[in-house]
């Protein structure tokens, strides 16, 4: 038992650590647009508040006309990247275009954008037809033009004869339109919305869906709307841009982020899936619990490892007796959903969500299998942890800020500068720290069916893949233990291709 | 059905002791002034304390007096608070909340003290006791009650009602005339409220602060009712009775003009 003052320390320290920016190399398939094309175009925009990193140097551009979604869970920077366009916050690095014009200092209230509120911010002391003339007054607008525009607007939000309303008298629904009408009725270049129907109960949510849709066709003008709901963001947009963790993790239509997402975040992220971790035996194979599978993906190296993605619709249940289907497994729920059965298959110790209209029963065994294209192979964000260190002892080396016990086959000498590599599952996390070599904490888990992929990050900003059969807390501190059976230490050539991993 | 237990204390017997108090020392005393108000020397009932009122000029003199300075004094306070305020519930200093403390101790001193304190402040500077000083005075007091209200209702307002003003093309300034100020509207009144009519009431400050010529009602009311002055009752409770009606009818304005700066203006065109 540890003694509870250091856990208490332990607890502050935890609090103040610097929430982790996981550096992944994500995947921008993105066309260099024209010049002409982009209406807005951010670049290497990092923003650090208290220091914490809340967006990390990222690149995005955004084509005119555009109905584009920021996606992603809260606090992944999102809306922060929104408040940079629209001018409420001035980034900590990195420059925002819009038209090809410079605007990273330009204040709000010269930038050809307006903005619909997460909670609307109409003002209370002007009624409906105030609030929406606020711009247009502000500009110096003729009276009779305002009107014009005013009931123009009105009319487009069906709030006819609304005018005379206390804004605070309104329902949610009707606010929002209030705020969407006041944002357009200055003919914006670009619309921005944050989290707008988010207050608003499911059927109105689903109404307004439709009318932005509807809206953003007509007046031909680019919209970005910033939603934590994967739902309205395949259903709405052109574009999805998921974002975690500060990083774009990909950008593409809502089809493709949904049939082939980037990586195992983007696939957990959208929709129900099944992510397993699998072995790429040659092109357009693929090999997982023990099968192999045929698949359509190919351009991987030869058994690498991969992750890889099958979504619940696209497993088919057969009978037990029945010639198809690769792999065996027993059905561990089965819960009818209106159209379709969602089911839990449990197979060679992997625990399938499986969704199909036939109905099975509980305990029942079944045999389920994969068509090619049901399987999406992704690259795994690693494969391996890979540190730079120094020999320092006959047997230790050092690197990420510990001494690490290891088998010195090579006779290196002490000084020598080396490259450490352990796989995901050579190291060892413990509760304590003090049972570790060194200390670090957990920054991402990720359940792979089997076993958890856990992230940690060390005192000395590392990070370290481990493949764990627990579940860890995120934000813990844990400590690392490496095998020494399992640690390959080779000298560092700086010239070879060993170079180092991020 | 379940029975229901009569209960032996309901929660209003609490409300019991605060009654009596306001029964024995608000009520009666109320109802005394009414009756003295309307009270002649022989005990027979008259209106000549109030034609007495309305017909003195001294009395009317000191009554205009007492407007004019607690008018001042509150245009010269809200013209002061307003930007402290401001100042102080903007960003940077709104994680200071301690800033806004040190504006409100002085409430926490002895305002006789106080005045003492800042008589001396200005013989030291060479300002003579009058009209001037009685300002000085008074504002000096009553900052903190002006400061509150207004630093209450701007630190408390949403962020997003600015930021839409700026998005919606408005500058600094112009956002600030157009909805800071609008909004912070019902603080300025009850600071204002409760600066205005304290001062019709309290002499102390104008007694200490102001010279011969620089009275206001209440001291009159209070000579009116000191020992030598025995026989007077009838007048000066006369006197505090439009003193009375005075105050409540500033307080309905008040009242009315928080209630409509919450609502919507009734105005703008037809949609």
């Amino acid at each position: 038992m540890k003694n509870p003052f250091i856990r208490i320390i332990e607890k502050f320290r935890k609090d103040k650590a610097p929430k982790q920016v996981i550096k992944t190399e994500p995947e921008v398939e993105q066309l260099p647009l024209k010049k002409s094309d982009r209406i807005i175009e951010v670049k290497n925009i990092t923003k650090v508040f208290d220091g914490v990193t809340v967006i990390d140097n990222m690149n995005l551009s955004i084509k005119r006309g555009e109905f584009v979604t920021l996606l992603g869970p809260s606090g992944c920077g999102k809306t922060t990247l929104l408040r940079i366009i629209a001018g409420f916050e001035t980034p900590t690095e990195g420059t925002v275009y819009i038209e090809n014009v410079d605007v990273t200092n330009t204040p709000p209230y010269n930038r050809p954008v307006n903005t619909v509120f997460q909670r609307y911010a109409l003002f209370p002391h002007l009624n409906v037809y105030k609030n929406i003339a606020f711009g247009l007054k502000i500009k110096k607008m003729d009276k009779n033009l305002i009107d014009q525009k005013v009931n123009a607007a009105l009319k487009m939000v069906g709030l006819e004869g609304y005018g005379y309303r206390d804004v605070t008298s309104l329902s949610g629904g009707q606010q929002q339109r209030v705020a969407i009408a006041r944002a357009l009725v200055c003919e914006p270049k670009v619309l921005l919305l944050d989290e707008p129907l988010g207050a608003l109960d499911l059927k109105m949510r689903k109404e307004m869906q439709e009318e932005l849709m509807a809206m953003h066709k007509r007046l031909g003008i680019t919209f970005i709307y910033v939603t934590h709901d994967q739902e309205e963001a395949l259903t709405m947009s052109d574009t999805v841009v998921v974002i975690n963790d500060g990083v774009v993790q990909q950008i593409g239509t809502s089809k493709k982020i949904y049939d082939e997402p980037a990586n195992a975040f983007v696939a957990d992220f959208i929709g129900e899936s099944n992510i397993i971790s699998g072995i790429m035996v040659r092109d357009f194979c693929v090999s997982f619990l023990g099968e192999e599978f045929s698949c359509v993906d190919k351009g991987f190296s030869k058994n690498e490892r991969v992750d890889l993605v099958i979504r619940p619709e696209d497993i088919s249940v057969y009978p037990e007796d029945s010639p198809k289907g690769q792999l065996v497994g027993q059905v561990v729920s089965s819960i009818f959903k209106g159209t379709f059965y969602q089911m839990e298959i449990l197979c060679n110790g992997y625990q399938f969500t499986v969704q199909s209209t036939k109905e099975t029963k509980e305990g029942q065994t079944v045999r389920i299998g994969v068509k090619p294209d049901g399987i999406h192979i992704m690259k795994k964000l690693r494969s391996t942890n890979k540190f730079f260190g120094e020999v320092t002892g006959e047997n230790t080396v050092t690197f990420c800020g510990g001494d690490f016990t290891f088998r010195n086959t090579d006779n290196l000498e002490i000084g020598a500068s080396v490259v450490a590599e352990i796989g995901f599952d050579g190291i060892e996390l413990t509760d304590d720290e003090e049972d570790g070599t060194i200390g670090a904490y957990v920054s991402q888990t990720l359940y792979k069916g089997t076993y958890y992929q856990v992230q940690i990050y060390t005192d000395t900003d590392e990070d370290f893949y481990i493949d764990t059969k627990d579940e860890w807390d995120l934000g813990d501190r844990v400590g690392v233990k490496i095998n020494p059976d399992r640690l390959k230490v080779e000298r560092y050539d700086p010239d070879g291709e060993e170079a180092r991993e991020e | 059905m379940k029975k229901k237990k009569a209960k032996v204390f309901r929660p209003t017997a609490f409300a019991f002791p605060y009654l009596v108090v306001t029964v024995v020392f608000v009520i009666v005393p109320l109802i005394l002034v009414l009756v003295y108000a309307f009270r002649g020397e022989n005990g027979s009932f008259t209106f000549d304390n109030f034609r007495k009122v309305f017909t003195e000029t001294e009395t009317l003199r000191q009554l205009v007096q007492t407007l004019e300075l607690a008018a001042l004094s509150t245009v010269v306070c809200l013209l002061i608070a307003y930007p402290v305020a401001y100042i102080l519930s903007s960003a940077p200093f709104k994680k200071m909340a301690i800033l806004a403390l040190l504006f409100i101790i002085p409430m926490w001193i002895n305002f006789m003290l106080r005045i003492f304190a800042l008589q001396s402040l200005l013989n030291m500077i060479g300002l003579k006791k009058g009209f001037a000083a009685a300002v000085i005075g008074i504002v000096y007091d009553f900052f903190p009650y002006m400061l509150l209200p207004i630093y209450n209702v701007l630190s408390n307002m949403d962020k997003s009602y600015v930021e839409a003003s700026r998005d919606l093309g408005a500058n600094g300034v112009k956002t600030f005339f157009k909805v800071t100020l609008p909004l912070s509207f019902p603080g300025v009144i009850s600071g204002v409220s409760m600066m205005f009519m304290p001062i019709f009431s309290s002499y102390a400050i104008t007694k200490m602060m102001g010279d011969m010529n620089t009275t206001v009602i209440g001291a009159k009311i209070a000579n009116l009712f000191e020992y030598q002055n025995y026989g007077n009752y009838g007048y000066g409770s006369a006197l505090s009775f439009v003193l009375l009606i005075v105050v409540l009818l500033f307080m309905t304005l008040a009242n009315f003009l928080t209630r409509r700066s919450q609502k919507a203006p009734k105005g703008g065109k037809a949609a």
